[in-house]
């Protein structure tokens, strides 16, 4: 049982990261706590499920197709509502709160009050027996896609122009700027992609969570305490930050049901005494 | 000056005598619940309006102080030890909430009061065993103070209209306190602040420890008025909804969270009658009024009656933001 448990937690873990990174760079880059994050995993989820359920679209397709969709969207949001409010963290911020309102309602009218279950992709169904133990194939699937993302993310950042290029904004803006980089496109660019991460983690968690009315503001928390735990914009951060949160909830849920939600703030409370930056942040100059 | 305390006592007139001029019980029950949401709101604009820190987790409080009453009654407790525990168990969540989330200032703020709040919430849904889950707790009795039965409404709201009396008054000696000074200094400049010897910290986490006062009160009052109280008052949009208000009606004023308190309660009590869902037409009030009306209605309306054309000075809450706190 604590093999199974163990393995739930990682995968939680990784669904976590596929969430909380794209929150992280956008807090990391735009300083704004992006409050539509939990709405976007879940709409990724119910578009996701819609093209699986009623289409019959093929399961990772759907995934892609919902990534897309929910990075237009963000992107929309970015273009035409947070850059007209650039430089007010205050109104960005409840922007992105009044806009997952909306998306919670909209959802409800269009999806109604039943969960979504999605099944997952029939080549990843049932299990593979190894060492004795059961291992639910899916879920082994999702915790090596999230360490595939987590590496090209890595790549990414580390070692192509347009993460120089985004380091450098989130070290310093004003200098990026100054050295020619064009920082709002920069906003653009990591908006939708957070976006895209999310919508896809979305998906990638329909057949585990399913997707049900109120999905957003329960895992919206979760990728805020993932952030505070590892740091704003730091990947490692995330990735070390949504394992460990995977595993207290996973095991909270089994132990301590009825308290399950509130040891996720046990981390949280040593993080921010001992170390308020994060455990993988930077200090404030 | 004459003319202020003149429309302030025909302010007062005009509300002690809501029982008198307003149709029905169920209207007088709408104006008790304003009442009690002007106090959350001025709650939560303490914060946000003099002290510069914007809370999405007040509803944490506000319903730690509604379950506490209501688990006590249930437990048999008198109501004056039912209020006494709830008051003083919501101050004592107030500073663990205030001593955690002062850990940082602006976004970070916002980020920890945001994810406490949800904590609250998430007890109150799923520790079943005191809170009752999605089911709630129904509160059979309202107290009887000098043998006064507040379960007539009219009555139920002459109480909630003085205890709202005393709050606002002491919200105003308080703010035009020298601590009340002090605090919008920790606002302005904190640094100069600290340099001039003040301690920072301690300013903020008494304005939080104030903040959670009033909240409590609210919560209080709430579940008296309600007779029940669930999970979805400890929820997200249940800490939104005094932001917007004081937001909407003018941060940093008194009069402005109050009467933003009544236009977003109004307008959801008439918007119940026709949509059933008041969380889309809640998100959009907030995107309109930030996108176009960041000052707020109070402050709008006296600069357009002072006939000041000069540059409109931005909303002491969206400057409070703009000045950058390290993340």
């Amino acid at each position: 049982m604590w093999t199974i448990l163990a393995i739930n937690s990682v995968t939680f873990g990784g669904l976590l990261f596929l969430l909380s990174a794209g929150f992280s760079l956008i807090f990391g880059l735009m300083r704004v706590p992006n409050l539509t994050h939990g709405s976007m995993f879940m709409l990724g989820g119910y578009i996701g499920g819609s093209l699986i359920a009623t289409y019959h679209v093929p399961f990772w397709l759907a995934a892609l197709l919902a990534a897309a969709a929910v990075a237009a969207f963000g992107g929309v949001i970015e273009r035409f509502l947070l850059r007209r409010l650039a430089g007010s963290v205050l109104a960005q911020v409840l922007v992105t709160l009044g806009i997952a309102f909306i998306v919670s309602d909209f959802s409800l009218m269009v999806w109604g009050g039943d969960p979504l279950s999605v099944d997952a992709p029939r080549a990843l169904a049932g299990g593979t027996r190894a060492l004795g133990v059961f291992f639910p194939t899916y879920r082994i699937a999702v915790i090596l896609i999230a360490v595939a993302i987590a590496a090209i993310l890595w790549a990414m950042l580390d070692r192509t122009r347009l993460g120089a290029m985004i380091r450098a904004g989130v070290d310093d803006p004003e200098m990026a700027r100054v050295v020619g980089i064009r920082v709002s496109r920069l906003f653009t660019i990591v908006f939708c992609l957070g976006a895209a991460l999310a919508g896809f983690g979305g998906v990638m968690g329909a057949p585990i969570l399913s997707v049900y009315p109120g999905l957003d503001f329960a895992m919206l928390p979760l990728a805020l305490v993932v952030v505070i735990l590892g740091g704003a914009g730091s990947l490692p951060g995330s990735l070390v930050g949504s394992i460990v949160i995977g595993f207290i909830y996973n095991f909270g849920l089994v132990m301590v049901p009825q308290l399950a939600y509130f040891i996720l703030f046990l981390p949280m409370v040593l993080v921010l005494v001992l170390r308020p930056q994060g455990l993988f942040g930077r200090a404030a100059p | 000056m004459i003319a202020r305390r003149a429309l302030i006592g025909l302010a007062a007139v005009l509300l002690a005598a809501v029982p008198l001029w307003v149709p029905g019980n169920y209207d007088i029950s709408v104006c008790s619940e304003i009442l009690i949401y002007a106090i959350f709101a001025l709650s939560v604009d303490l914060l946000i309006g003099f002290a510069g820190l914007v809370s999405l987790g007040h509803a944490g409080l506000f319903s730690l102080a509604g379950y506490t009453l209501a688990v006590c009654l249930g437990a048999g407790f008198g109501q004056p030890a039912a209020i006494a525990l709830a008051l003083a168990v919501t101050l004592a969540g107030t500073a663990v909430f205030a001593a955690l989330s002062l850990r940082t200032t602006g976004v970070g703020f916002i980020m920890i009061t945001l994810a406490l709040g949800q904590i609250m919430w998430g007890l109150a849904y799923r520790w079943v065993g005191l809170t009752g889950g999605d089911n709630g707790i129904s509160v059979a009795s309202r107290p009887a103070p000098f043998g006064i039965s507040l379960a007539v409404p009219s009555h139920f709201y002459e109480a909630t209209l003085i205890v709202f009396a005393f709050a606002v008054f002491a919200y105003r000696v308080f703010i035009d306190s020298p601590f009340g000074a002090s605090l919008r200094g920790t606002r302005d400049q904190p640094r100069r602040m600290s340099a001039l010897g003040y301690n920072v910290w301690m300013i903020r986490f008494s304005a939080f420890m104030v903040s959670g006062l009033l909240a409590a009160i609210a919560g209080i009052l709430f579940v008296f008025r309600a007779e029940f109280i669930s999970p979805p008052t400890a929820a997200l949009t249940a800490s939104a909804e005094p932001v917007l208000m004081a937001i909407s009606g003018g941060s940093g004023t008194i009069l402005g969270p109050i009467v933003g308190a009544a236009l977003v309660e109004i307008v959801k009590n008439i918007a119940s009658a026709y949509i059933t869902r008041w969380n889309m037409l809640l998100g959009a009030t907030f995107v309109v009024i930030v996108m176009f009306m960041p000052e707020g209605l109070v402050p709008g309306t006296m600069r357009l009656m002072r006939r000041g054309f000069g540059p409109r000075p931005p909303a002491p809450a969206a400057a409070a933001a703009e000045r950058k706190t390290p993340p």
